[in-house]
């Protein structure tokens, strides 16, 4: 593998300007709501008005005659089809039936109840209305501490309890540390906070469609989703149709955020009436069925202690969650709370944590993976009750974060919930985040406003973060009872004419990877940028996978393509050295030609295309040499990935009208090696303005009834250009070591970090007023409350 | 049904339509202009944004009918007939202003709109002026840098003596 080592990089590196965009920016673009196919029907899915209610009577027949409408079904017409959740977290976890269709009960109010199927879209979504359904009202139960009191509402009536699992780490018992009684009974400082993570709704731009085509006995399932080879899996396995009569494609996809890592109740009944009617069938959703019935992220309830002696120096750390599941569990709806439990220590070194989380059914929509997943929760938290500690000491935030965090000659270092991270930097990190921030001058204006009464306060908000990406070692996941693995494999094909073309098991909706997979494999065949085709998105091109979230496609889909690489060389040696007549081991691969080893690269040797012609015509080969330069190779990670970085955020508040803006923004992350910088900035602005948006705009919001409150773009406030700062961001660069490419994950670090540091701005600016914690999102309206009630 | 004559992207199509039917469906499901997409149903996002007579509408809150006789530019008709992208697509590629690409079409259109309105917008007038443009990926940083961008282009494309590639910058 050395070999081409020798050659400098070229490509990885460079802001190549991205593939993707000539179709994306001339609208050229193949979204699933484009495909159109001959005598394709429309459906239309009646959705629950009620948090909870028994099903009297759903009566599709007056839907059949309405005008253009060819078939109607309730949740008794189809066959039982259950959701699945791959992710039993502890085996004793209450894990109800999840039908598509509502078969006797509906849990929250967007259940699908009844599909009408039309000629037209709407001839399906008129007669929506002509569906007769008596529901019968049955009590409701929203709230997560409200559901586990003692006779409360029950959302799963037969399963006697609202609480799915309790799942606990202690590292004490884990091995990893000591006991955090110890800890908390002799620490000179002890800090109690709870904090609220409200529930979000991921608001991908793109709204979930599908189309199912059946064919004979063959299935062909175009849809906007993270996951098509999870998704083909998981619809055979639930439909029981033969998982090699599916497949599964995933065209352009309009992102996901998580949000499309799910296999849906519409998919699911899409796939059921195209089965049962032998028509193609598309299913478009509207943003409000989208806000209502796609799966929601967060909402936990975080109480967390820390112990610490008098300088600040952290002596253990207990949080208690409790995480809403909504009504029912989704694909990784338990597991997301166990990602963050790996993370509340954050990038601290202390002797002793304990973790315990209870999952809780509510009648609401289910929650599950949003952006960061589990790991936001757990930075949040860690870095809010660290600005706590600051404060309580009278020490600056970030001289409390230097006390404790591991030092840069520490690693690999081995952390008090298991994790061996393997490298970083995060005094270099923070040093160039305070520069580019200009933070003691900042500090300085903080003081004269504060001695001036300063109607509009300055705050300092900072975050020091890492997070556990590149999903993930297979090992580590079977250990947490997840129900598949975490590898990731990479196809590369050498075409007669030079080309190459490169299919991958990640499955991008926005990330780019047609742009930095070639820019790779460039450099690793010494091909041309332009000569490199990416495909991805159908399990027909691409067998497996396991497609895009957690920040994996790089980290771990990268050394999948790095290794299909090095073995399309190995496989060219060969017939390169029958070329140049020489032996095999006298070859040396540089500058993308085999040349005899010693020989001056003016030399031309022979090329990759060279070797490709000559085993596409297959007339004069060594013996035994298989005419093919294909390659394939999967890979599964020994660890994570353990980017961080430090951000920095200072806020102006208007102590009179609550207002909070953003005044700057630093962000400086080390993800290891950088194969894009273009790319990688787009992500970190991406994933910062989406923590910012969590700290002070959005919140899905329920009444008492269970009615969503947050159900359109009017009410769940996305933000738009003018509500946002410029980012200055910024990198340094920790190489990951168990990487050929030395690259860590990108895709949600900005969103990990930035939520905490603008709540800690926003609180650093109203201290002097009292004010320990606001509620996110820190509207106006919440601040200004604050500010009139002192701490909240 | 009435029937309503519209110019889109500059191909001229006579139809009878459902009075209900908007011109983003129109476009879509009947004329096969599915380079323009809905991205919500409040008049949100602006993801169906187009040029009706040269100014920028989304088209989810337009009936078919109210665009009888109009002139309709989608992304899809703004690059040149030989191909030559329009100043906003090329600067949207060059900054890296997108990045799933779903809110693009109706951000570039609206972009172009607000360049006809102000030529020399800064960075607080673009950001105001895409208000009704929402993107969940980039951030908007980049989109308001490919903006500006593409001022400085048409601006100098506009002034016949001088002579500047299309997309400079870093």
């Amino acid at each position: 593998m050395t070999v081409t080592d020798e050659r400098p990089a070229a490509e990885v590196g460079a802001a190549r300007r991205r593939k993707e965009d000539a179709r994306l920016i001339t609208g050229r673009t193949m979204w699933t709501e484009n495909v159109a196919l001959p005598g394709m029907l429309h459906l239309a899915i009646l959705r629950s008005p009620m948090a909870h209610a028994r099903l009297v009577r759903v009566d599709t027949a007056p839907a059949l005659r309405e005008p253009g409408v060819v078939a109607a079904f309730s949740g008794r017409d189809l066959p039982a089809m259950g959701l699945p959740c791959a992710w039993p977290v502890t085996e004793d976890m209450v894990h109800p039936d999840h039908p598509a269709l509502a078969v006797d009960e509906v849990r929250h109010v967007g259940e699908p109840v009844a599909v009408v199927v039309a000629r037209d879209r709407a001839s399906a979504v008129d007669a929506l209305a002509a569906v007769d359904v008596e529901y019968e009202p049955l009590p409701v139960v929203t709230d997560m501490e409200q559901a586990l009191a003692d006779g409360a509402p029950l959302v799963h009536r037969d399963k006697g309890t609202n609480k799915s699992y309790t799942w606990v780490f202690d590292s004490a018992a884990a091995g990893t540390g000591g006991s955090t009684e110890e800890a908390f009974a002799n620490a000179p400082v002890v800090l109690r906070r709870r904090y609220v993570q409200q529930r979000l709704i991921p608001s991908f731009m793109e709204p979930r469609s599908v189309v199912a085509d059946p064919t004979g006995d063959q299935y062909t399932v175009w849809s906007a989703t993270q996951i098509p080879h999870i998704l083909r899996f998981l619809l055979s396995v639930v439909t029981g149709t033969p998982e090699h009569k599916v497949r599964v494609v995933a065209p352009d996809v309009g992102g996901g955020f998580g949000g499309k890592l799910q296999v849906t109740p519409e998919e699911v009944i899409a796939f059921a009436v195209a089965q049962k009617l032998g028509k193609p069938v598309k299913y478009t959703e509207t943003r409000s069925d989208s806000l209502l019935s796609a799966h929601h992220g967060r909402d936990q309830i975080q109480d967390i202690e820390l112990a610490a002696d008098r300088d600040g120096k952290v002596l253990g750390l207990r949080v208690k969650l409790l995480a809403n599941m909504g009504a029912y569990l989704g694909l990784v709806t338990p597991g997301v709370p166990l990602l963050g439990a790996f993370m509340y220590n954050a990038i601290y070194k202390f002797p002793a944590y304990r973790f315990e989380c209870t999952g809780v059914f509510t009648n609401t929509t289910i929650t599950d993976a949003y952006r960061g997943a589990g790991r936001p929760e757990a930075t949040y938290a860690i870095e809010r009750i660290m600005d706590e500690l600051a404060a309580e000491l009278g020490l600056d935030p970030v001289e409390v974060r230097r006390r404790n965090w591991i030092g840069h000659d520490e690693f690999p270092f081995t952390t008090v919930a298991g994790l061996t991270y393997d490298s970083g930097n995060y005094e270099a990190a923070t040093e160039k985040a305070l520069s580019l921030f200009g933070y003691d001058a900042l500090r300085e204006e903080q003081k004269r406003r504060r001695e001036s009464r300063d109607r509009v306060q300055l705050g300092i908000g900072v975050s020091t973060y890492t997070e556990m990406c590149g999903l993930a070692p297979s090992r580590v996941l079977g250990s947490l009872r997840y129900g598949a693995g975490g590898w990731e494999t990479a196809s590369v094909r050498m075409l007669p004419t030079g080309k190459v073309e490169v299919v991958t098991g990640t499955s991008p909706h926005g990330q780019s990877h047609e742009t930095a997979w070639s820019q790779i494999v460039a450099d690793q065949l010494g091909v041309a940028f332009e000569d490199v085709e990416v495909l991805h998105g159908d399990t027909r091109t691409s067998h497996k996978g396991l497609d895009t979230y957690g920040s994996r496609s790089l980290a771990v889909g990268g050394i999948a393509l790095v290794n299909a690489c090095q073995k399309v060389i190995e496989k060219a040696k060969p017939v390169a050295a029958h070329l140049l007549e020489c032996d095999v081991n006298d070859l040396e691969f540089r500058g993308g030609a085999f040349r005899v080893r010693g020989t001056p690269t003016e030399e031309p040797g022979k090329t990759l295309a060279d070797c490709a012609l000559a085993v596409f015509a297959a007339h004069d080969l060594p013996d035994g040499v298989e005419p093919s330069l294909d390659a394939d190779a999967t890979f599964d990670p020994e660890n994570f990935s353990f980017p961080h970085g430090t951000h920095l955020c200072a806020v102006e508040v208007d102590t009179e009208t609550g207002r909070v803006s953003i005044r700057s923004y630093v962000a400086v992350d080390d993800v290891g090696r950088v194969v894009n910088p273009l790319i990688v900035e787009g992500q970190v602005h991406g994933g910062v303005v989406q923590g910012i948006a969590q700290a002070l705009f959005e919140e899905a919001v329920y009444d008492a009834d269970g009615n969503l409150l947050t159900g359109t773009f009017v009410d769940y406030t996305l933000p738009s250009a003018a509500d946002l700062p410029d980012v200055v961001s910024d990198r340094t660069e920790t190489p990951a070591p168990g990487h050929p490419l030395g690259t860590k994950g990108v895709g949600e670090a900005g969103t990990i970090a930035s939520t905490p540091a603008v709540v800690n701005a926003v609180v650093d600016a109203l201290r002097p007023y009292g004010v320990n914690d606001i509620r996110m999102p820190c509207t106006p309206e919440r601040v200004w409350r604050a500010l009139q009630g002192g701490a909240s | 049904m009435p029937r309503i004559s519209l110019t889109v992207d500059g191909v001229r199509y006579d139809d009878d339509v459902e009075p209900r039917t908007l011109l983003v469906h129109h476009l879509r499901e009947r004329l096969g202009k599915v380079g323009t997409v809905v991205g919500c149903d409040t008049s949100n996002c602006g993801a169906c944004t187009v040029l009706m007579s040269g100014e920028a509408v989304k088209s989810c809150t337009v009936l078919a009918v109210q665009a009888d006789g109009a002139d309709i530019t989608t992304v899809e008709g703004l690059a040149g007939p030989d191909g030559k992208l329009h100043p906003v697509q090329q600067a949207f590629h060059d900054r890296h202003a997108l990045q799933c690409g779903f809110c693009t079409p109706g951000m570039i259109m609206a972009a172009v709109d607000l360049l006809a309105e102000n030529p020399d917008p800064t960075d607080e007038e673009i950001r105001e002026g895409l208000e009704g443009n929402l993107c969940r990926c980039t951030g908007y940083q980049n989109i308001v840098r490919a903006v500006r961008d593409a001022a400085a282009a048409m601006r100098s494309a506009a002034a016949p003596q001088e002579s500047v590639p299309i997309g400079g910058g870093a």
